[in-house]
């Protein structure tokens, strides 16, 4: 109840911009998790590297936050001492690393998404958006080009691994919605020239998507809005877990450093 | 995918325009593109090269070192090979 009256008072800038630092730590810790777990050690060392992609764009939103919210708290106070309710990103992004098959679907969803969402955000009037925007497309348009291959390899490669990222693509299919959706503070800043319309970015993504995964005679719906609630704080049951590891080590030793 | 089905991929990176790319190491992949964006991930990541080559390995026909007295060693007794060889005319000038 707590978060609700707090968050009520936060300005529409800040949640728009926490919104994306947190989806930006939440999807890079949930990469990092195959540091030293992927299939071989290129293949690790490439993951590691789209994680640390996230981690530098999750850090220059949380210090933007900060600094809009100008309550004299660091972005290491916002990523890592703030509870699970009070994290604001898309669901999508806090789902469980799952096997490899899980990992690169997620990925390929998420790229297309904002290759076309960053794409877009270039051009906000606001300026430290659009230079945080400016430099992290260009990572995203080699993580696309990283994840594209592999969706099209498993999925025309064997029985099994077919079959794997089909099921992924269908464990996916509910989360999906939640990256089109508007909600009112963001809106107010789509007003201002600020924030994107997400909502309009969905008939490309779901023509891009859909194209590329028929070309290996995979359907896929259009994405439709299902489960939602992570802008809200209202998140999976995987995410307490997975701060729990995230922010261990500040919660036990308050101002670390190394 | 195991390790065992992977191809050995060498890498070369070219460090600057105008130069020519060098040797810098090898990585598996499961194929050329893939080996191009971990060569990528591997070797330029602080800013090392603007161009990548990657060759697989097995494509490559390589001297063998069990070789070398019959490969390598004769040149060094054919010291005409070598213009130093060449005791220069008094009357050339300018070399």
């Amino acid at each position: 109840m707590n978060n609700t009256i707090k968050s009520n008072e936060q300005s529409p800038l800040y949640r728009f911009v926490l919104g994306l630092a947190d989806d930006s730590v939440v999807l890079s810790h949930r990469l990092s998790e195959w540091c030293s777990n992927a299939p071989y050690l290129e293949e690790d060392i490439a993951l590691s590297n789209i994680a640390l992609d996230y981690v530098g764009r999750a850090r220059m939103f949380y210090q933007y936050a900060a600094e809009v919210e100008g309550k004299g708290r660091s972005e290491d106070d916002l990523a890592y001492l703030r509870s699970e309710r009070e994290f604001t990103n898309l669901l999508i992004h806090e789902l469980p690393k799952g096997d490899f098959g899980f990992t690169m679907v997620r990925q390929f969803l998420l790229d297309a998404f904002y290759n076309l969402y960053l794409t877009q955000l270039v051009d906000s009037k606001d300026e430290t958006i659009a230079a945080i925007a400016a430099k992290a497309i260009k990572e995203t348009r080699y993580h696309l080009k990283r994840s594209e291959p592999w969706i099209r390899q498993l999925s025309e490669g064997t029985e099994e691994s077919r079959s794997r990222i089909v099921r992924a693509l269908e464990e996916l299919k509910d989360f999906v919605g939640e990256m089109f959706l508007m909600e009112e503070w963001e809106t107010s800043l789509v007003e201002q020239g600020i924030a994107i319309d997400r909502a309009a970015l969905q008939p490309d993504w779901d023509r891009y998507i859909q194209g590329f995964l028929g070309e290996s005679g995979i359907e896929f719906g259009d994405a439709q809005l299902q489960i939602r609630g992570g802008r809200n704080g209202i998140h999976t049951e995987h995410l307490g877990h997975m701060l729990s590891e995230m922010q261990y080590l500040q919660r036990t030793h308050p101002g670390m450093e190394w | 995918m195991s390790q065992e089905q992977l191809a050995v991929y060498e890498v070369f990176i070219r460090s600057n325009r105008g130069l020519d790319h060098k040797h810098v190491g090898s990585l598996h992949a499961e194929s050329p593109e893939h080996a191009l964006m971990y060569a990528r991930d591997c070797y330029i990541r602080r800013s090392e090269g603007v161009s990548i080559w990657v060759v697989e390995s097995t494509n490559i026909t390589a001297s063998q070192e069990d070789d070398i007295e019959s490969f390598v060693d004769p040149m060094d007794d054919k010291p005409y090979r070598h213009a130093t060889h060449y005791v220069l005319p008094d009357n050339v000038t300018g070399m």
